[in-house]
């Protein structure tokens, strides 16, 4: 359509479904941007020579699972921390020397606590950090269910214009544009 | 009966928000107290030739800080540990983390030094058996060489007497 996208100094009326599309181009493409970010392909900093394939995976899968306690935002695999260094240098030593995944989380667990493991283990200390988050979600689904239903009965007299009020309204709306 | 559930969630979220927010993710409850300290056999840092072991630390209530020339935190509680040593009556072993050890013996001796010895882990990884990941970082070891506290960050006056005292006072007040 010609002339869909109004000259922005000029027109008064800021064309309501043209700034609804600019807002959604932006927040796409925030989003894109953010996803590019957000990939991490295990560490960049280190050449690793591991014996076959599998243990080359293990290692991948282990420093991504285990968190940074400097920068405790990120795993030890992209962290630029020291100590995330230092960890990834004892992970490659433990694999190599044939511990298995679950011995090297052990040995992270049994120096720094659970808190290492960004999947702590469910127990009993654990069960309301892994239980709450769908809690909550239950019930502000529920409390929403709830809201909609009522809001819905008050909905149910539909407001009519009278024939004086559609005659005002279209004076004031003019002609419809073309 | 619906608003009181309502209230009732919301006090108690708000209440463990209080609870979380009043924690420090950066202080995390070490795994090792307890537990037995790790084995070690390291230099000293002034006297490369002699060793500290496990060993040294039994028979007494001792104090291991983990320290280094490149920590501003330990630069702060310095005073304060070369105090405690003065007082003398709680040995401190110090582990000298990830340093360099002409600067170490700098620093000590520009500072003071409190320690009765200092390892030398010039590549931390005793560091790593301790659970070591931000210094100073300070231990409490009974006289079985149990970890009996811990203590992340510098150390001032008041965390001295708030958290350390209590210990030595039930810890000592028993020896003597």
């Amino acid at each position: 359509m010609a002339g869909k996208i109004p000259a922005h100094t000029e027109s008064e009326n800021w064309n309501p479904i043209v700034k609804a599309q600019r807002t959604v181009y932006c927040y796409v493409l925030l989003t894109l941007l953010m996803l590019a970010g957000s990939f991490s392909y295990g560490e960049v900093f280190q050449e690793r020579k591991f014996d076959n394939e599998e243990q080359a995976e293990r290692y991948r899968a282990l420093i991504a699972e285990l968190r940074c306690l400097v920068c405790q935002n990120q795993n030890i695999a992209d962290s630029n921390a020291d100590l995330a260094k230092d960890l990834r240098d004892k992970v490659y030593e433990l694999i190599t020397q044939g511990q298995s995944d679950a011995d090297i989380a052990d040995f992270m667990v049994n120096r720094y606590g659970d808190f290492v493991l960004y999947r702590p283990p469910l127990k009993a200390s654990t069960v309301v950090l892994w239980v709450a988050p769908f809690i909550v979600m239950i019930f502000s689904l529920g409390m929403l269910v709830r809201y909609i239903r009522i809001h819905r009965r008050s909905q149910k007299v539909r407001p009519t214009l009278s024939e004086e009020q559609r005659r005002q309204a279209a004076e004031l709306l003019g002609p419809p544009e073309n | 009966m619906m608003r009181f559930a309502m209230l009732a969630a919301f006090v108690v979220l708000l209440a463990l928000l209080g609870f979380g927010l009043g924690n420090d993710p950066r202080k995390i409850p070490s795994p090792l107290i307890g537990k037995p300290m790790p084995v070690f056999d390291l230099q000293r840092v002034k006297y490369p030739d002699q060793h500290i072991k496990n060993a040294d630390l039994l028979g007494k209530l001792t104090l291991i800080n983990v320290w280094a020339t490149w920590c501003v935190g330990c630069r702060q509680e310095h005073p304060l540990l070369v105090k405690i040593a003065n007082d003398g009556k709680l040995p401190l072993y110090g582990i000298n983390y990830k340093d360099q050890r002409p600067a170490a013996i700098e620093w000590l001796g520009q500072h003071g030094d409190p320690y009765v010895a200092s390892g030398y882990d010039e590549q931390g990884k005793f560091g790593l058996e301790l659970g070591v990941y931000g210094l100073p970082e300070t231990f409490l070891v009974d006289a079985g060489g149990t970890i009996i506290f811990k203590h992340i960050g510098p150390i001032d006056e008041t965390i001295w007497q708030e958290k350390f005292l209590p210990i030595l006072k039930a810890k000592i007040g028993t020896q003597s």
